[in-house]
């Protein structure tokens, strides 16, 4: 397949988890919304495209590792889950569940696929870093990709990961900020600002790579350059949007966590291109 | 006397040991390496060794990491900032993933130097305590030290284990083995039962010869497993002697004598007397000047002991 049409193919996947998404949330009636649809493009590229990765088996020792370190945007990783068939369709059906896989923040050893339990955040590049070197120690090739929030930036542990990878010179491990501009309450500008965060990032010794992250293209070219840098770790910023896809939640810090109607799920699905009867049928409690 | 040995002075050693024999096991530190005299594995295997910085939040990010890759993974760091410092760290990124990696604290309790207040981990026991999957420990002497270690690397899970800064003479009998849930009973006695773990071993047993030149006899139990706790001794102690004193270089709070008092009320109610740090912080000064200001001398604890038997 020629790269054209892999962009292609993985702009189709895109829509598919971001519709996937909506319909979980929809039926459901809330969700941490906004920093799940932020993700979107950059979990599609790198499950269906850039990761060694086996559904089939989910500890495979060489399997490039994933994690989630903006824990809150669970749900579209589980809808990647369900599209590579680690979980059921029925699954998606039972999230926040007890006995559901689909816990409020990912869980290993809960969900087969998540490789650490996140939620707190600032915690999962510091794994990431652990996983980088360890691979290192074991005359391992398998690459590590972190993805944090842009407001998860605010928790110093962040910045010793950071400190520590650069020390180490892990050009196995990749970082990539969803820089979506919002947090729970706010702006990121009016809680605390972060920028500039790629000379921020240059400065504790990162190879940067700005990229618009909903551009399929441009996050498939940052991780293909991203192989090639060597002696340094590598971040991607991307600049997202919260809320992507869903006219009446976009840019909006209101859309951290969410409720979302019936009439919302509908007019959200119907923005997404889908069929009255799709959308009636994806409701179904 | 016989011959005196901190904890501390044996982790270099026993990593060593551990580190030839499982090739998996890597070291952590957060720049404490010369305090916690662990330097002889970092000259052994350099490269299963992993400088973090004084981080220990991060430290504690990056062992969970090491453990997934099917490492052994060993913080280790000052006690008080392995436990409090990283305590989210230590539930969200190890624990509730339940993975392999094994926490040393050093300088539990109040015994730190002169370093004071800050440094004195008088809460640790309490936070891992309470953290699922978290098995909690604290070696009496040196040569407990060792077996614990030892048996750390069989087990499969997080662990916390505290391990003391100062000279202690040996507690343990020859050809001791260490088994999880278990405690030593170092002293027999039916009037009262003493229950003690790591520096204050020696107090406690100095307390039970105390109280035996005033016709009281003490048992003195090494609780070195503080979770899990060994419950079966803990209520045969409550049913034979009616009595018992609890000896915590720890906050009364959250320490060994509040798991104690956990297992006796649920299972055999007697009076229980907790001798420890009483709910402040703590001082700069000497291990004995602590003592005495915090009460925790062997005349404190036999003291206490005669008063509950009073009662």
């Amino acid at each position: 397949m020629d790269s054209e049409t892999r962009i292609k193919k993985l702009e189709e996947i895109a829509h598919q988890l971001r519709v996937q998404v909506v319909k979980i949330m929809g039926r459901f009636g809330s969700g941490h919304i906004g920093g799940s649809l932020s993700i979107i493009e950059i979990l599609s590229v790198l499950y269906f495209n850039e990761m060694k990765y086996d559904p089939g088996n989910t500890l495979w020792e060489d399997r490039d590792r994933f994690i989630l370190s903006k824990g809150h945007g669970c749900f579209t990783q589980y809808a990647v889950l369900a599209k590579l068939g680690i979980l059921s369709e029925e699954t998606l059906k039972h999230p926040y569940e007890v006995d559901s896989p689909m816990q409020g923040h990912p869980e290993y050893g809960t969900c087969p696929g998540v490789e650490v339990s996140t939620g707190a955040l600032g915690q999962g590049l510091s794994v990431g870093v652990g996983m980088a070197i360890g691979g290192r120690i074991k005359n391992k090739v398998f690459r590590v990709y972190v993805v944090l929030g842009d407001g998860e930036l605010n928790e110093g542990q962040v910045w010793e990961a950071l400190m520590l990878a650069s020390a180490y010179k892990l050009d196995n491990l990749v970082a990539i900020v969803d820089k979506n501009r919002f947090s729970l309450t706010d702006s990121t500008e009016a809680v605390l600002p972060s920028d500039p965060i790629d000379k921020k990032f240059e400065a504790f010794g990162w190879y940067v790579i700005n990229i618009n992250g909903h551009s399929v293209k441009e996050i498939y070219d940052a991780l293909k350059t991203a192989r090639t840098i060597k002696g340094k770790p590598t971040a991607i910023i991307a600049q997202t949007v919260k809320g992507k896809g869903i006219s009446f939640l976009a840019d909006k810090a209101i859309s951290h966590s969410t409720s979302l109607s019936r009439a919302e799920a509908e007019t959200a699905l119907l923005e997404l291109g889908c069929s009255k009867e799709e959308i009636i049928e994806a409701l179904k409690k | 006397m016989s011959e005196m040995l901190a904890p501390r002075d044996v982790l270099g050693e026993i990593l060593v040991e551990l580190g030839e024999q499982y090739s998996s096991l890597v070291l952590l530190d957060a720049d404490f390496n010369t305090a916690s005299k662990i330097t002889p594995f970092i000259k052994r295997f350099p490269e299963r060794f992993v400088q973090i910085g004084i981080a220990e939040q991060n430290m504690m990010g990056v062992a969970a990491g090491l453990s997934t890759t099917g490492l052994l993974p060993y913080a280790c760091t000052v006690a008080a900032f392995c436990s409090r410092r990283a305590c989210d760290q230590v539930m969200v990124s190890i624990a509730l993933s339940n993975f392999n990696v094994k926490i040393l604290g050093i300088y539990p309790g109040l015994f730190v130097g002169l370093n004071g207040s800050s440094h004195q981990a008088l809460e640790d026991i309490g936070i891992m305590r309470s953290i699922s999957n978290m098995i909690v420990m604290q070696p009496a002497d040196a040569w407990e030290t060792k077996e614990i270690l030892r048996y750390s690397a069989m087990h499969f899970g997080p662990m916390y284990i505290r391990i003391g800064r100062d000279p202690v003479p040996r507690f343990v009998p020859e050809g001791y083995k260490f088994q999880l849930g278990k405690s030593l009973t170092l002293r027999e006695g039916n009037d009262a039962t003493l229950i003690c773990y790591g520096d204050l071993v020696g107090d406690t047993l100095e307390a039970a010869t105390l109280l035996n030149s005033k016709g009281i006899q003490a048992r003195v139990i090494n609780m070195s497993s503080i979770k899990p706790i060994d419950e079966e001794a803990i209520i045969k102690a409550a049913r034979e002697t009616g009595k018992i004193v609890t000896v915590d270089n720890h906050n009364i709070y959250g320490g060994v004598g509040s798991a104690v008092c956990e297992v006796v009320s649920e299972n055999y109610p007697v009076k229980v007397k907790r001798v420890g740090v009483k709910d402040v912080f703590g001082k700069s000064g000497s291990n004995e000047a602590m003592k005495e200001k915090f009460r925790l001398r062997s005349v404190d604890i036999a003291w206490e002991a005669e008063e509950i038997l009073k009662k």
